[in-house]
C-alpha cells in the first residue's frame, strides 16, 4: 500500500486518496459558444484519450479522507515509486532522463 | 501401535501430556508438538487422501510448505478446515479429522479414481469442453463429489478477529539465525525493530540442529526480548509485501478449533509499515521425482529430521534417504544419531572426502551414484524402496519403513517477489534467489542463498547493520557473532528432477501432491503445446494448490526445461503472488462485520419514523423510512395508502439524505453557470430551479434543485446516492480545470434535515403552521423559497416539487428537524397529514415521469429523457461539447416512455427488454431488444403499474402495444407505450 505525499497534509496512507487521472490533459478552453473542430477535437481527447507510459506519470490524486485537495504527483507505474507531488496549480519539477 | 517417540530429545515438554482426538481416537501427544508430530508419534501415518485421485497420503513436510496434511479441526462453531497438520500446535482436547475420504480414510470409495487416472490426465477440463458441452455433464457429476478439500462449518463466525496497524525501522521476517542476527544488529544500532516468525517457537532449526547454535539463539533472543524498541511476534505470517514496505501480516492468537477465551480474537492481521524488510525467510526443500514418491512414509530429508530433531519423534527405524546435495548429509546424521539406521543414496558420483567423513562414526550407510526408483507401500506406510544408478538399470529392492529425499533447496524468494522483485537463476545452487529489487528489502541467509552457518550469520549481522544506518542509527552493534560451528568443503548440487522409473513398477511421480501433479503430466503438457511455465500451470494445475507448490515448482519448471531442452533460467519461473501461506478469512474483515462493516447513516428523524411503525430501507449507507404500517396492513395497502394521500389531501416525507452542498465565493454565480446545463443565470435571490448536471462526455450526471440564498451563495441538492461525486466533481473543476474561479463549496448533508410537504391540501396546512408567511400562490410561488422560522426555529421552505403535486420542501438544522417534524404533525392532523416512504415517493414520481436512478443510468443524454429543451443554447457548460457527438443525436436514440400493462392489472417487473415479438424465452431463442423498463410502481391514479422505461424512437411509439419480456423472471407480458407524463401532464397540480 503505497505512501502518497500530499502537499498539505505530508505522507499518508493510499487508502486515504483517490485516483483522478492524467495530469498531462489540459481542459480545452471550451467558452466560445462557436465551437471549432480544434476544440471539439481537443476536448474529445481530453475526455477519451490517456497515455498508458510505462515508467513515469504525471497525474492528478484526490485526498478524500484528508484535507480533499487535489495535487499532482509523478509516480512510476511499474513499482509505484512516486519521485515528486506538487499542488494542483503548481508545475512538477523536471528530472534528467533515466532517474 | 508402536511408539515412534524416542526417550529424549525435541523441544517438547514431556511433563506436560496433552490428550487429542484424530478421526474419533483418542491420543496422546506433549506440549510442544505440532498435530503432524503428534500423530507420528502414535505411528499415524496416512493422514489425507489427494485430490484428485484420492491417493492415501502422509505429511510430507515439517513446516507451513506442507502439501499433503490437511486436516480439519474442532467442531461446530470451531470447526475450521483445510489446515496443515505441520502448522497445528497441540492443544488438550484438540479435535481432528481427516478430508477429502469417505466412508473413512482407510477404506475410501473414491479412491478408484486412481485407477482411472489415466482418464483424467493434465488439461482434463480443457479436453473435455473440445467435445460437446453435454458431454462434460456426466464427469461434471462425479467430480463435483469427488475432488476437493475439508468443509466449511457454514455456520456464520462469531469469532473476534482485530486489525493492527504499526511502525517500525526494520521489520525482519524469519527467526532462524539469520534474522536474529540481522534484528539484534539492528536493535543495537538503536533502531527500531519487529520479529515475526510464522513458527509458535522463534528461532528456527538452529533451535534443534547444533547446540552451539542453540545457545546463541537464546542468548540473542534474551538480549532482544529486553530492548523497548524490540517487538518479538511468534505465530505471525508475514504472508504480503506491498508498496512501500507495507507488511501485511496475520498472527494466530487463539488456537483453531479451541473455543476461544474472553475477550481472545482468534487472528491479529497487523500492517507493519517498516522503513526496511529483511527477508531471513529461509529456503524449502524439494523432494526427488520418482514412482509413488507419495506414498504415506515418503517425506522430505529434513522433515525426517525435524520431527526427530524438535519434537522426538523418529519416523522410522531403517530408512532410506536420497540425495544430490551436501544437506542430506546432515539429515541423514541427525537421523542416525536418533537412533535410525540410515541408508545414505546420494546422486552425485564424487563429492568431498569431509563431506563423506561428516558421518563417520554414525550408523548411516552411504552409496554413491545411487538413488531411489520407486517407494514400495500402501496407506499404512512403507516397507521397501527400489534403490538403483541413475541410468535405471541394476536396481534392487531394500526393506526400509521410511523414505525421505532431498533435492535441493529453494529459497523463500516471496515477499521480494510480492514487490516486483526478479528472481535470478543460479546454476550453482540449482535455484532462484532474489535478484534485482523495487523495494527496501534485502535478503538474507538461505533466502538470499546462503546455507551455511557462518554466511547466514555474517549476512543478517552485516544487513542487520546497513538497515540502521541507513536510517541514522549509528551506535557501535559491537563484533559480529561466531559460532564454533566446522564448515566443511562443499560438494556441488547435481541438477535432479526425475529419477528413472523401473520397469513393471506402477503409479505416477509426482511433482504436485496437493494437486496430483506429476512428472507425465508436465511432460504431455509440454508435448500439447503448453511450453511456458504460466500456460503449464494452469494447464496441469501444477503450483495451484492451497500450498502454492512450494515444494513443487522449481521440479516442475526444472522438468519442463528439460522437456524442451532449454535452461531452467531461460523457462522462468511463475510469479509468487500473496498470500504467502492461506489464511483465515476473518482475519481481513477483522472487526469490520456485520453492523461494524459500514457506517449507518440516520436522518435525525429517525427515531420518530421508528415509532409511527417504519420499516426501513438501506439507501446508500442511509437507512430511509420505506413506508409505515398501520394497524394489520401489509406492505401493499400501507403504500398505496400514502401514495393516495399524497394525490388527495397531504403527507410529509423525509428527505434529509439528499445531498446537500453549500457553494460560496465571487465566482459562485458562474461556477453554478458552468456546472448546470440549463441556464442558471437569471436564477434570483429567493428562487429555486431544478438543475441538470452532465458529465464531459454529455451523459447525464445527476440531477437536484438549486437555491439562491444571496449574490454570492448557493444552496444545492444532489440525489441521495450522487451526493459524494458531486461534490468530487466540483472540487475537481475548481481545482483542477478553473482554479482562478474564487469559489469554495462545502458538503452540509449532515447539517441540514429536509422534510416534503406534499398533496393538494399542502398549502393549507403550511398556511396553518407558518401564519406569518404568505403562501399563497403569489405570495411563494412555484419554485421560490423563503427562509423563515416555524415555532422560532429556523426553516427554509421551498416550493419544489417530486412527485407533481402542490408540494413544498421544509429544510432546517439537522438539530431542530425532530421538533420541525413533530411540529408540522401537530399542525398536520387537521389535514390529515401522515409520514410517506420512499416507495410510495417512488411511486408518486414515476405516475408523473420525473427521472431517478433508474433513469440517470450513465447512458442517458438530456434529450433521451425528453429534457432537451432544458439544455442552454448560449452557454458554456460542462458536457456542452461531449452533447455534440454523433451517437448521441441519433434520432432512433432510446427515449423515455411511460409504460402500461395492456390488461390493465398485471405486474410489470422493472429490468424487462421491450420487445415486438410475444414469446420470448427458452434457451436459445432471440429476438431483438428495442429497449428497457427503467423502474415500474404501483400507481394509485391509474389503479395498476405503471413504469418507465426507454425505447428506440419512443415518441413515435406511444399507442403502441409491445412486449415486456423478463426470461429470468419468465414473463412477457403485453404492455401499451403511453406518455411519460402519467398524470397532470400539464403540470396544474404543482403550478397551481
Amino acid at each position: 500500500m503505497m505512501l502518497i505525499p500530499c502537499p498539505w497534509c505530508g505522507e499518508r496512507s493510499e487508502n486515504e486518496f483517490t485516483y483522478i487521472g492524467d495530469a498531462r490533459r489540459k481542459r480545452p478552453d471550451t467558452s466560445a459558444l462557436e465551437v471549432s473542430d480544434a476544440t471539439l477535437q481537443a476536448h474529445s481527447d481530453y475526455v477519451f484519450l490517456r497515455d498508458n507510459p510505462k515508467g513515469w506519470h504525471q497525474e492528478y490524486w484526490q485526498h478524500t479522507s484528508g484535507c480533499r485537495a487535489h495535487f499532482k504527483v509523478e509516480r512510476n507505474v511499474v513499482d509505484h515509486r512516486i519521485r515528486a507531488s506538487v499542488k494542483a496549480d503548481e508545475e512538477l519539477p523536471t528530472f534528467p532522463e533515466g532517474r | 501401535m508402536t511408539s515412534f517417540r524416542l526417550d529424549q530429545g525435541g523441544l517438547i515438554d514431556r511433563n506436560t501430556p496433552l490428550n487429542f482426538r484424530f478421526d474419533g481416537k483418542a491420543y496422546q501427544g506433549f506440549q510442544g508438538d505440532t498435530l503432524a508430530s503428534a500423530l507420528l508419534a502414535n505411528g499415524v501415518q496416512l493422514m489425507g487422501r489427494s485430490f484428485k485421485y484420492h491417493r492415501p497420503r502422509g505429511v510430507y513436510g515439517s513446516g507451513s510448505e506442507e502439501p499433503n496434511a490437511l486436516m480439519t479441526v474442532g467442531r461446530g462453531q470451531e470447526q475450521e478446515s483445510n489446515l496443515r497438520a505441520t502448522m497445528i500446535d497441540l492443544y488438550e482436547g484438540l479435535d481432528a479429522q481427516s478430508q477429502n475420504a469417505w466412508p473413512s480414510l482407510k477404506t475410501d470409495i473414491m479412491a478408484v479414481n486412481s485407477l482411472l487416472s489415466a482418464f483424467l490426465p493434465a488439461g482434463f477440463y480443457y479436453k473435455i469442453f473440445l467435445g460437446s458441452a453435454n458431454f462434460w455433464l456426466l464427469p461434471e457429476y462425479f467430480i463435483r463429489r469427488a475432488a476437493g478439500l475439508g468443509r466449511p462449518n457454514e455456520l456464520a463466525n462469531e469469532d473476534d478477529y482485530q486489525h493492527h496497524f504499526t511502525h517500525c525501522d526494520v521489520l525482519v521476517v524469519g527467526s532462524g539465525l539469520s534474522g536474529v542476527a540481522a534484528a539484534l544488529a539492528a536493535a543495537r544500532s538503536g533502531a527500531s525493530v519487529t520479529l515475526v516468525d510464522e513458527h509458535d517457537k522463534l528461532g528456527g532449526q538452529g533451535l534443534w540442529r547444533e547446540a552451539a547454535q542453540r545457545e546463541w539463539l537464546h542468548e540473542a533472543l534474551a538480549e532482544l526480548a529486553d530492548y523497548p524498541k524490540v517487538r518479538l511476534m511468534s505465530r505471525t505470517t508475514a504472508w504480503g509485501h506491498y508498496d512501500d514496505n507495507m507488511v501485511a501480516c496475520v498472527q494466530v492468537e487463539g488456537d483453531p478449533g479451541k473455543p476461544l477465551s474472553a475477550h481472545q480474537p482468534r487472528a491479529r492481521a497487523w500492517h507493519i509499515r517498516a522503513k526496511r524488510v529483511i527477508y531471513a525467510t529461509g529456503a524449502i526443500e524439494r523432494p526427488l521425482v520418482f514412482a509413488n514418491n507419495d506414498r504415506p512414509g515418503v517425506m522430505l530429508a529434513h522433515a525426517g529430521a525435524a520431527f526427530a530433531g524438535k519434537f522426538g519423534v523418529l519416523v522410522g527405524k531403517s530408512l532410506v534417504l536420497a540425495t544430490n546435495n551436501d544437506d542430506g548429509y546432515s539429515s541423514a546424521r541427525l537421523l542416525a544419531d536418533a537412533g535410525a539406521q540410515v541408508h545414505l543414496l546420494e546422486a552425485r558420483d564424487q563429492v568431498s572426502e569431509a563431506l563423506q567423513d561428516s558421518l563417520k562414526g554414525s550408523n548411516v550407510e552411504l552409496s554413491l551414484g545411487q538413488t531411489v526408483l520407486s517407494a514400495k507401500g500402501g496407506s499404512n506406510g512403507v516397507s521397501a524402496a527400489e534403490i538403483g544408478g541413475l541410468d535405471g538399470k541394476s536396481s534392487r529392492l531394500i526393506n526400509c519403513d521410511g523414505v525421505l529425499s532431498s533435492g535441493g533447496w529453494s529459497p523463500s524468494i516471496h515477499l521480494h517477489s510480492h514487490t516486483g522483485g526478479k528472481a535470478e537463476w543460479r546454476d550453482d545452487l540449482q535455484a532462484f534467489v532474489p535478484g534485482k529489487r523495487l523495494q527496501e528489502g534485502v535478503a538474507v541467509g538461505a533466502a538470499a542463498g546462503l546455507f551455511a552457518t557462518h554466511e547466514a550469520l555474517a549476512s543478517g549481522w552485516q544487513q542487520g547493520i546497513t538497515a540502521a544506518q541507513d536510517l541514522g542509527h549509528s551506535v557501535s552493534a559491537g563484533h559480529a557473532p561466531t559460532l564454533d560451528i566446522a564448515s566443511i568443503e562443499t560438494s556441488p548440487i547435481m541438477p535432479l528432477w526425475s529419477n528413472p522409473k523401473p520397469r513393471k513398477v506402477k503409479g505416477k511421480a509426482f511433482v504436485d501432491f496437493q494437486n496430483d501433479a506429476g512428472s507425465s503430466d508436465v511432460v504431455m503438457a509440454n508435448q500439447e503445446g503448453y511450453r511456458s511455465v504460466e500456460h503449464l500451470k494452469r494447464y496441469t494445475t501444477l503450483g495451484m494448490g492451497t500450498d502454492q507448490g512450494k515444494t513443487a515448482n522449481i521440479n516442475g519448471h526444472a522438468l519442463l526445461a528439460q522437456a524442451q531442452g532449454r535452461a531452467i533460467a531461460e523457462v522462468g519461473t511463475t510469479t509468487f503472488r500473496p498470500p504467502y501461506t492461506p489464511l483465515t478469512l476473518g482475519a481481513f474483515g477483522g472487526p469490520h462485520v456485520g453492523a461494524s462493516f459500514a457506517p449507518i447513516r440516520r436522518t435525525p428523524m429517525h427515531d420518530l419514523h421508528q415509532d409511527a411503525g417504519a420499516s426501513f430501507v438501506e439507501a446508500g449507507m442511509w437507512m430511509r423510512a420505506e413506508w409505515y404500517t398501520r394497524d394489520d396492513e401489509d406492505m401493499w395497502a400501507s403504500i398505496k395508502r400514502e401514495a393516495r394521500q399524497v394525490r388527495q389531501a397531504v403527507a410529509m416525507c423525509d428527505v434529509s439524505t439528499l445531498g446537500k452542498i453549500d457553494v460560496q465565493g465571487p465566482d459562485a454565480q458562474e461556477f453554478i453557470q458552468r456546472l448546470y446545463c440549463n441556464g442558471m443565470k437569471t436564477l434570483a435571490i429567493g428562487k429555486v430551479r431544478y438543475g441538470l448536471m452532465l458529465r464531459d462526455d454529455g451523459i447525464v450526471f445527476d440531477d437536484g434543485t438549486v437555491a439562491r440564498l444571496a449574490d454570492n451563495h448557493y444552496y444545492m441538492t444532489t440525489t441521495t446516492a450522487n451526493a459524494a461525486a458531486v461534490l468530487a466533481h466540483m472540487e475537481y473543476h475548481l481545482d483542477v480545470v478553473w482554479p482562478e474561479l474564487k469559489v469554495r463549496v462545502a458538503s452540509i448533508t449532515d447539517q441540514w434535515a429536509g422534510m416534503a410537504v406534499a398533496g393538494p391540501r399542502s398549502r393549507d396546512m403550511l398556511q396553518a403552521a407558518l401564519p406569518h408567511i404568505d403562501m399563497s400562490n403569489e405570495g411563494l410561488p412555484f419554485m421560490g423559497f423563503v427562509d423563515t422560522e416555524l415555532n422560532g426555529l429556523p426553516v427554509r421552505v421551498l416550493r419544489i416539487s417530486f412527485s407533481g403535486e402542490l408540494a413544498y420542501e421544509v429544510h432546517t438544522p439537522a438539530r431542530f428537524g425532530p421538533q420541525v417534524w413533530q411540529a408540522l404533525s401537530e399542525t398536520g392532523k387537521d389535514f390529515g397529514l401522515m409520514p410517506y416512504g420512499t416507495e410510495a415517493l417512488g411511486a408518486l414520481r414515476i405516475e408523473k415521469g420525473h427521472v431517478a436512478g433508474g433513469e440517470l443510468d450513465g447512458r442517458t443524454t438530456p434529450a433521451d429523457m425528453g429534457l432537451g429543451k432544458m439544455v442552454a443554447k448560449k452557454k458554456d457548460f460542462i458536457g456542452r461539447l461531449g452533447l455534440l457527438r454523433e451517437g448521441l443525436n441519433k434520432a432512433d436514440r432510446p427515449t423515455l416512455v411511460g409504460i402500461m400493462p395492456a390488461d390493465g392489472r398485471s405486474n410489470v417487473i422493472a429490468g424487462s427488454q421491450l420487445t415486438e415479438e410475444g414469446q420470448v424465452g427458452g434457451f436459445g431463442s432471440m429476438t431483438k431488444s428495442l429497449g428497457w423498463i427503467s423502474s415500474a410502481h404501483f400507481s394509485v391514479e391509474h389503479d395498476c403499474f405503471v413504469a418507465l422505461g426507454f425505447i428506440d424512437k419512443g415518441s413515435e411509439r406511444i399507442g403502441q402495444t409491445l412486449f415486456a419480456a423478463s426470461p429470468v423472471d419468465d414473463e412477457h407480458l403485453p404492455v401499451n407505450i403511453v406518455s411519460p407524463h402519467m398524470i397532470d401532464p400539464q403540470g396544474e397540480r404543482q403550478y397551481g
